[in-house]
């Protein structure tokens, strides 16, 4: 009997598709490898233009600037979502609740290149004003954008929750702050990590916004590659370029995993 | 439990008591609510949306010598956005150099948006109709790619479609050419890029929408003597339209305001909204003009948002 699910054609579609997002990464992960002083000749296997990279003092202060403001980011961002969430879930619909939603999801909503352009506008007011600079704008730009995405794990977590955990215990006579140090917490962490390593890769991964905001002597890694790419292709970016795309991998799939336990 | 009988009268009942207790509890939770949500929503109200204002602001004033602005109010922004002033006699004369900008940059995004459908239906369909246990890997292959770097992504397409890239050497070392397509810095390549960048976001609301599907529905159809394009037209396609729906928002927005996209791809010739904005913004250019640029491609953003919102709700009442 043929299979009625099937439609002609969409399993090589699906196929296609797969390739299609893989083959490019695949031939600048395979080629960051490459001896050759060309981008496209492949001569032999080597890691040169992995400790050229490493050599290179502007990509090692990019790495540390990114790392930096993706850190600070994450932690502000990934608290306050948390609260936002605890306050938002378990309850039942209160007033100004799609306001809040609205809210909170603003930087998901308007384009980023306007959000960026807008951010430039208002921090320099503020720096004409109080006369004042630094690396913290570019925490503050980040925090803020990353703050829906830390939201969305965290909340998805507390609305699968079970209440009745809670009741029990405090029907045991725990204190509120017991209740959530002992019941809630733990059973909200793995939200909180998967939130947080989200508001993580998407501050290493932000480019417009980093690129309006940032100060002199702030280039972030991508920022950095991007100005590298302008002046012309080396092996060099290819090398960086693999290891910010590793980095992010890496993390995604530890997210993954912690999503596929929960289910299970 | 002090401020109960400080409250109420000695004489209240215990129904008042525990009506007043009741109430107490409540206003504490709500006020818990709001002090909980609070650090999320003032520093995204100050820090997010407070700027859109100024950006509102500043579109509505004139730039100054040396980028920024200066406090005097003009609508020059916008009519620059519409027509080219004469600097001999101050006349102004329709252009379309901004709005063919616009224009452009709607049907890329549009273009993009309907090549993301044609290859993500196909690919959410197939992964709908796997087992439990495959689907989640396929999801998971689908959305890694979105993490990679948008600009790192970018970079990686441009490596593959230059003229030394592996493409043009490739059919040169068949001899299908002699020298190299010319594919980089076109209109074809920021296409390509776009359906790249975006199309995780196309396949994953068509697979939650597809996901559900009854597939009795579909054997119904085929018992009843339908054609697998019938069954595809009057069942598939029916039931995952508020997927389609959303993943088209979703590509087409990101795509209308892309920056590295074109900047890459297109060689900063083929200027995009996204870049035509960032241009009035580095250097000294015209701030209130980009300004109001930024401010029109919100309201484009808008309108697409309003279409779907009208759109998925009359979806909604179709289906019950």
């Amino acid at each position: 009997m043929k299979d009625l699910r099937k439609q002609p054609g969409f399993d090589t579609m699906a196929w296609i598709c797969l390739f299609f997002l893989y083959a490019p990464i695949v031939m600048l992960v395979v080629y960051s490898f490459n001896d050759n002083r060309s981008v496209v000749i492949w001569t032999e296997f080597s890691l040169r233009w992995y400790a050229a990279a490493f050599d290179n003092d502007g990509i090692r202060k990019a790495t540390v600037v990114s790392l930096q403001v993706a850190a600070v980011a994450t932690v502000f961002a990934t608290s306050f979502a948390t609260m936002a969430a605890l306050a938002t879930t378990r309850v039942r619909p209160f007033k100004g609740q799609t306001l809040a939603y609205a809210i909170i999801n603003q930087p998901l909503m308007v384009p980023e290149i306007v959000t960026a352009v807008a951010t430039l506008a208002f921090f320099g007011i503020i720096k004409q004003i109080f006369n004042i600079n630094g690396i913290g704008f570019l925490m503050l730009a980040h925090t803020v954008f990353c703050i829906p995405f830390a939201y969305m794990p965290i909340r998805a977590r507390l609305e699968d929750m079970n209440l009745s955990l809670e009741q029990a215990a405090a029907d045991l006579y725990a204190t509120p702050i017991q209740v959530f140090r002992k019941v809630t917490f733990p059973l909200m962490a793995p939200g909180i990590v998967a939130g947080g390593m989200l508001a993580f890769v998407v501050s290493l991964d932000d480019v417009i916004i980093t690129l309006l905001v940032a100060g002199p002597g702030e280039t972030t890694l991508p920022v950095y590659i991007l100005g590298q790419i302008r002046r012309g292709i080396t092996p060099e970016i290819n090398a960086v370029s693999t290891v910010l795309l590793g980095l992010s991998v890496v993390l995604v799939s530890i997210f993954f995993l912690i999503g596929n336990k929960k289910r299970t | 439990m002090a401020d109960l009988t400080d409250t109420l009268p000695e004489s209240a009942t215990t129904a008042d008591r525990l009506a007043e207790a009741r109430r107490q509890t409540e206003a504490s939770a709500r006020r818990r609510r709001w002090q909980l949500l609070s650090p999320a929503l003032i520093i995204i109200g100050i820090f997010g949306l407070f700027p859109l204002t100024i950006t509102l602001i500043y579109s509505f004033l004139t730039p100054g010598t040396y980028g920024g602005v200066t406090w005097k109010f003009s609508t020059d922004a916008y009519v620059q956005f519409l027509f080219d002033r004469d600097i001999f006699d101050d006349t102004l004369q329709f252009s379309g150099t901004y709005l063919s900008i616009y224009g452009r940059s709607i049907g890329l995004a549009f273009g993009a948006t309907v090549g993301a459908l044609i290859v993500g239906f196909p690919t959410a369909y197939f992964i709908a109709s796997k087992p439990l246990e495959q689907r989640n890997l396929w999801l998971f292959l689908i959305t890694l790619p979105f993490w990679v770097n948008l600009l790192v992504r970018t970079y990686a397409i441009l490596l593959i479609i230059r003229d030394e890239g592996i493409i043009n050497l490739s059919l040169m070392g068949m001899g299908v050419t002699d020298s190299p397509i010319g594919m980089l810095y076109t209109d074809y390549a920021i296409f390509a890029g776009l359906i790249y960048s975006y199309l995780p976001f196309m396949v994953l609301p068509l697979y939650a929408s597809l996901e559900k599907l009854d597939f009795r529905l579909v054997e119904a159809a085929y018992d009843l003597y339908a054609s697998r394009f019938q069954v595809l037209r009057h069942v598939i396609i029916p039931m995952a339209k508020p997927g389609i729906v959303a993943g088209c928002i979703l590509v087409f927005i990101p795509g209308l305001g892309a920056y590295i996209t074109p900047e890459l791809l297109g060689g900063g010739k083929e200027l995009m909204i996204g870049n035509l904005i960032a241009l009035q913004f580095s250097g000294s250019r015209n701030w209130p003009f980009g300004s109001a640029a930024a401010l029109i491609l919100m309201v484009v953003v808008m309108a697409s948002l309003i279409i779907y919102v009208r759109y998925s709700g009359k979806e909604g009442n179709g289906h019950g």
